[in-house]
């Protein structure tokens, strides 16, 4: 299944609509980091909300995909990740570290919003 | 002789599951126990008697009066009977329960019932030695009879005890856990989770989920969890309050811990946990304002409180 990805002023939007297989995880993760630099987004967010399952793959992707995407110049945050499934990841060591998290999809675009702003007042 | 005494202890254990009558081979045991019944029916006041006056000498059910004990054994012996004739154990084993949740409270302890089945079993075995001793074939085959069943009975009544205990421990440890774990909100996005008392493995993980639960509801940025009322923390329980501060992060939610013993810190120390992940805070006070600093709150008193020219109104 494929991930649709919006573009929504400096920031992507991918919003996961169903569960996804380990090859939909690596594209997903392709995709965002060539289209992070081909539409030069400051930011990206990843929704999670439908998800039921977190393995310890797609944990490790999602991770991978925020740190490649810092590396070509913008934050990704993970969104929407349901209180079953963070209980669950965490008794597994899956705990994204490293990557910055967020309630739902407005709290993300709100925590990029202030980053944003922190980064251009430092210059 | 001495192979039918073996015979009969071979089978006080292998009573069929549901039915306290012997089947198939043991045709023969139900006119046996047919007069059996007779005989206890019979002798009914003076047996019962009897075994109220072992109850009291043993000093047994201590916790009710004469008159309380002499009601319920009489009722105990009439479903005891009826259970030797009809076989059937249901009725009992309700009775049992019924019994139980009576007497569960009043601070009747295990070895009591089981002491006063035994009781019964033992006033009931001597009258039929009293009755049969003349002939001892019949006797032996009485017995063979009798002990099965009321080996049946006395387990079954035992049994019934125990687990409605256990039903009211479990009842009641689910209460006490319903009771223990609020979590509150003092602002927008801002909840409180005070945990006192001792924290074992299946509380923790409950509080962990009602944590979880309300931070989604509440839409919640941080979170202070005060452990002030926790004395002592084993490393199964610190690890669990590490990963629902790393949980919590995976909502959104930044964790602030506040209160830490010296002998929880040193448990958190000894095994290694991560500080730079756990936000920690002296006091509860301390962690909200914190959290409000975190938040963007400021807050100003507007007056100069308890000062002598401040007027209460």
């Amino acid at each position: 299944m494929q991930v649709p990805i919006l573009k929504q002023g400096q920031y992507l939007i991918a919003s996961i609509q169903g569960a996804l297989g380990d090859q939909d995880l690596v594209q997903l993760r392709d995709a965002l980091a060539e289209k992070v630099g081909r539409l030069r987004a400051r930011g990206v967010i990843v929704d999670v909300t439908v998800l039921d399952v977190m393995d310890s793959f797609a944990s490790r992707t999602l991770r991978d995909l925020a740190h490649m995407t810092r590396l070509r110049g913008a934050e990704t945050v993970i969104v929407g990740i349901q209180p079953e499934v963070a209980f669950a990841m965490v008794q597994l060591g899956l705990t994204l570290e490293g990557v910055d998290t967020a309630l739902d999809l407005e709290e993300g675009l709100a925590f990029l919003d202030k980053k944003m702003k922190r980064s251009r007042s430092r210059g | 002789m001495g192979d039918q005494k073996s015979k009969r202890e071979e089978r006080i254990g292998s009573t069929s599951p549901s039915r306290v009558v012997p089947s198939s081979s043991e045709e023969s045991a139900v006119p046996l126990l047919r007069e059996l019944v007779a005989h206890l029916r019979k002798n009914r006041t003076q047996l019962r008697e009897e075994w109220a006056r072992r109850i009291t000498e043993a000093k047994l059910l201590t916790a009710m009066t004469r008159e309380e004990i002499f009601a319920e054994a009489t009722s105990v012996y009439d479903n005891y009977v009826e259970v030797l004739e009809t076989g059937a154990v249901e009725a009992l084993q309700a009775y049992a329960r019924d019994l139980s949740e009576r007497i569960i409270p009043r601070g009747v302890e295990t070895d009591e019932v089981v002491g006063i089945v035994l009781l019964l079993r033992d006033v009931l075995a001597r009258s039929l030695f009293a009755k049969y001793q003349a002939d001892f074939q019949l006797l032996n085959r009485i017995l063979d009879a009798y002990e099965p069943a009321a080996n049946r009975i006395a387990n079954t009544v035992a049994v019934g005890f125990v687990q409605e205990r256990e039903r009211i421990i479990r009842q009641q440890q689910e209460a006490i856990r319903e009771l223990s774990t609020p979590v509150l909100q003092v602002r927008e996005r801002l909840l409180i989770l005070p945990i006192i008392g001792v924290i074992d493995p299946q509380r923790a993980r409950q509080l962990t989920e009602q944590l979880l639960r309300g931070i989604r509801t509440n839409r919640a940025r941080v979170v202070v969890i005060d452990i002030t009322g926790v004395a002592a923390m084993d490393v199964t329980v610190a690890n669990h309050l590490v990963q629902t501060v790393e949980a919590s992060r995976l909502l959104g939610a930044t964790v602030i811990v506040t209160g830490l013993s010296p002998e929880i810190a040193q448990t958190l120390v000894t095994i290694g946990v991560d500080l730079g992940k756990m936000n920690t805070v002296g006091d509860l006070q301390g962690g909200i304002e914190e959290a409000e600093r975190l938040l963007g709150y400021k807050v100003t008193p507007f007056a100069t409180p308890f000062s002598e020219t401040s007027q209460e109104t």
